[in-house]
């Protein structure tokens, strides 16, 4: 009973987890950006969806779409004002750019939560489910919300495997994951490229923020704690592999909710932060990582 | 460019009225509190609303109440900048801080060193007047204006025998608290006060306020099999109500949950907090005093929301320390302390006298009939509706489909 328990709560939290973070992982993968303001990204999404639904009475389908939008705009934003100014900037050494846009993307990740915060307050907001009611799996109460979130997840994962896999747009994608260098010298326009995966970055970041915001509430306050659970996983997964990301996200989910039930659900995230380091001493490019 | 300077020189001119209208200094009063939170607004929102009506009735002596407000970002180091800015720059004359525990203890060494008179319009813990209780010479300048943990448990056990056992015909519970310095003598409090009523406490569980999951934590309740939950939670709020709803968790939440008492509440979780009982000393619905409705609706009016429980206590902490210095008759800290001391004042939460020296809540509320008298409410359908006492409550309880009550 507690093991089905743990079985099925486990499985929707880790398919939240690999939603937040395979798009985090994307970006890096293709641009080498780490984009620390992805925390702050997917509260503001889960944020606006509550207040499009409530207050703008726009109920919780519209909501959730304007959850999603907000997500893809604040990528593009993000990536329109933020990075590519210092990617392209003639002034920044090439070797600082990194640092550069690490600590922009932090920086503006702290702007857009203390914004919201501020409009909104630091309360946790919790964005109407698009399904309620509980149902009865073998003897566990579960709430159909948690079982929709595992299947949106899972579809919105399954989407981005067929665009990867089977568009040409998607397919150079991958390419650039593996050798961008090589990819604009057969012509690609490696812009665009970026482009393209900053927006699938964002509407992923959106789903992820809308469903946590659906599944257990959010505040601005959690932005932190985001990005840091999203660089875990990919950090645990392998930095810019999408297939390391997905498995660390359940080894990450289980790993959390094993501790939360049979340990205690104030030390949920400690046995994570020291598999982190064990994996960060033993086999630093992570699972499945390439560097 | 000639409209904005037109505008300009007419904010300069009523500048300037104003200024020719109050002859003297005016009256400073310092509000430090998390801005950024539901409790935490309700305090700064309350004390201009006290100052402007105090403003238009003339002020105090043809001095004007000035509200000088800090936001603590709910950190006991920003506070206590704040608190000696407020002091030494500002030169306020008498400070109204936080409803956080943790930050109201920073600050009160503070307001000893300084000699600044401060009270708190919603921390609870039993510490910060037993400390003026055990430094009195050193710590008289701080006022506990909210109640105390252990008097706020039982003013909770207090609505026991009605509610839990003659209505919900409750046997056992669970205390569920957050991980805070209040709810440390609320727990104690509750674990005595609950068996003394009629009910068995089956398991004591305090959880960290970073919880996002409270899934595990719910699931080890059920086991356990109580009728009611009794909550200590403040920190945290929308997200158990909400997963306790979604969950459908079967037994009932009833105590002190302090995001509760302010109506952003229904909408932050959707309405999942629809069966809620929590405590309150002060609620829109009920005339404790004459005082408290229409200040819950002036409040209303100009914030488009119900407040918060420390916008009740901070609105009075305005009235009390204007009302101080006018029989003081200075603004000298130690008359204004000893003006305090001899307080007898019907605000919007009650009749307010604090405990002297001798008595162990120093600088604390005078609790009981006639004085201040804890209510229960429930949040039902949109509103928060009085559910105890039977004499002032407007509503009887009325639970979700999901909760099983024995009655």
């Amino acid at each position: 009973m507690l093991a089905l328990q743990i079985l099925i709560d486990g499985f929707a939290i880790s398919s939240l987890y690999a939603v937040g973070a395979i798009g985090f992982t994307l970006i890096f993968g293709v641009s080498g950006v780490l984009n620390l303001s992805h925390g702050a990204i997917m509260a503001v999404a889960a944020i606006i969806a509550w207040y499009v639904a409530g207050d703008l009475g726009a109920g919780s389908y519209g909501g959730a779409l304007a959850g999603i939008a907000t997500g893809l705009a604040l990528s593009l934003v993000t990536y329109g004002l933020v990075v590519r100014p210092i990617q392209s900037s003639r002034t920044i050494a090439h070797e600082e750019k990194e640092i550069f846009v690490l600590t922009s993307t932090l920086l503006w990740g702290l702007m857009l939560q203390v914004l919201v915060a501020y409009i909104f307050t630091d309360n946790p907001k919790t964005v109407q489910p698009l399904v309620s009611g509980v149902v009865e799996i073998l003897g566990v109460r579960t709430p159909r919300n948690e079982i929709f979130t595992a299947i949106l997840s899972w579809a919105a994962i399954g989407l981005l495997w067929q665009l990867v896999h089977r568009t040409r747009a998607g397919k150079s994608l991958l390419a650039a994951s593996i050798n961008p260098r090589g990819l604009a010298l057969l012509g690609f326009e490696l812009s665009n490229i970026y482009l393209l995966v900053w927006v699938i970055y964002g509407v992923l970041a959106g789903l992820a923020g809308v469903l946590l915001g659906m599944f257990l509430g959010v505040s601005s306050d959690n932005a932190g704690t985001l990005t840091a659970s999203a660089f875990s996983i990919v950090v645990l997964g392998g930095l810019g592999s999408v297939t390391g990301s997905l498995i660390a996200a359940y080894v990450v989910g289980y790993l959390e909710t094993v501790t939360a039930y049979l340990v205690s659900p104030s030390i949920r995230t400690v046995p994570v932060l020291l598999l982190l380091v064990l994996v960060v001493y033993l086999r630093p490019q992570g699972l499945l990582g390439r560097r | 460019m000639k409209a904005s300077l037109t505008l300009l020189t007419a904010a300069f001119g009523l500048g300037m009225a104003t200024h020719a209208a109050w002859a003297e200094d005016p009256i400073r009063i310092g509000v430090i509190a998390e801005t950024s939170a539901i409790s935490g607004v309700a305090v700064p929102n309350g004390a201009k609303l006290a100052a402007e009506e105090i403003n238009a009735a003339g002020g105090v002596n043809g001095r004007k109440v000035e509200i000088i407000e800090y936001d603590d970002h709910n950190s006991a180091a920003d506070a206590v900048r704040a608190f000696q800015r407020a002091a030494q720059q500002d030169k306020v004359n008498a400070v109204i801080a936080s409803y956080i525990s943790e930050v109201v203890l920073a600050l009160e060494p503070w307001a000893g060193r300084l000699h600044m008179p401060m009270i708190t319009p919603g921390a609870a813990s039993n510490e910060i007047t037993k400390r003026v209780h055990d430094d009195y010479d050193h710590l008289k300048y701080v006022f506990a204006g909210y109640l105390a943990s252990t008097q706020i448990a039982d003013a909770v056990c207090a609505s026991g025998k009605d509610l839990l056992i003659d209505q919900m015909k409750a046997k056992t519970a669970v205390v569920v608290s957050e991980d805070a310095a209040w709810t440390i003598p609320l727990d104690e409090e509750y674990l005595k006060c609950l068996p003394a009523a009629g009910i068995k406490v089956l398991d004591h569980i305090r959880l960290s306020p970073d919880t996002t999951d409270f899934t595990p934590i719910f699931n080890k309740i059920e086991g356990e099999k109580p009728d009611v939950m009794i909550t200590g939670i403040s920190h945290v709020g929308v997200q158990p109500t909400v997963q306790w709803q979604q969950q459908q968790v079967p037994i009932a939440m009833y105590g002190v949950s302090s995001q509760a008492t302010s109506s952003t509440f229904w909408k932050d979780t959707n309405g999942a907090t629809d069966g809620v009982v929590f405590n309150m000393f002060a609620a829109p619905d009920v005339a404790v005093t004459p005082k408290t409705i229409p200040f819950a609706q002036a409040y209303e009016k100009k914030y488009g929301i119900v407040p918060g429980y420390a916008g009740y206590t901070a609105y009075d902490d305005v009235y009390m320390w204007v009302d101080a210095i006018r029989r003081a008759g200075s603004t000298d800290p130690d008359k204004i302390v000893a003006a305090m001391e001899t307080t007898d004042y019907v605000g919007t939460i009650g009749r307010i006298e604090f405990l002297p020296k001798d008595n162990t809540f120093t600088h604390g509320m005078r609790i009981g009939p006639g004085y201040i008298s804890g209510l229960m409410l429930q949040w039902q359908a949109g509103n928060p509706v009085t559910v105890w006492p039977s004499n002032v409550a407007t509503g009887k309880l009325k639970f979700p489909a999901f909760i099983k009550t024995g009655g």
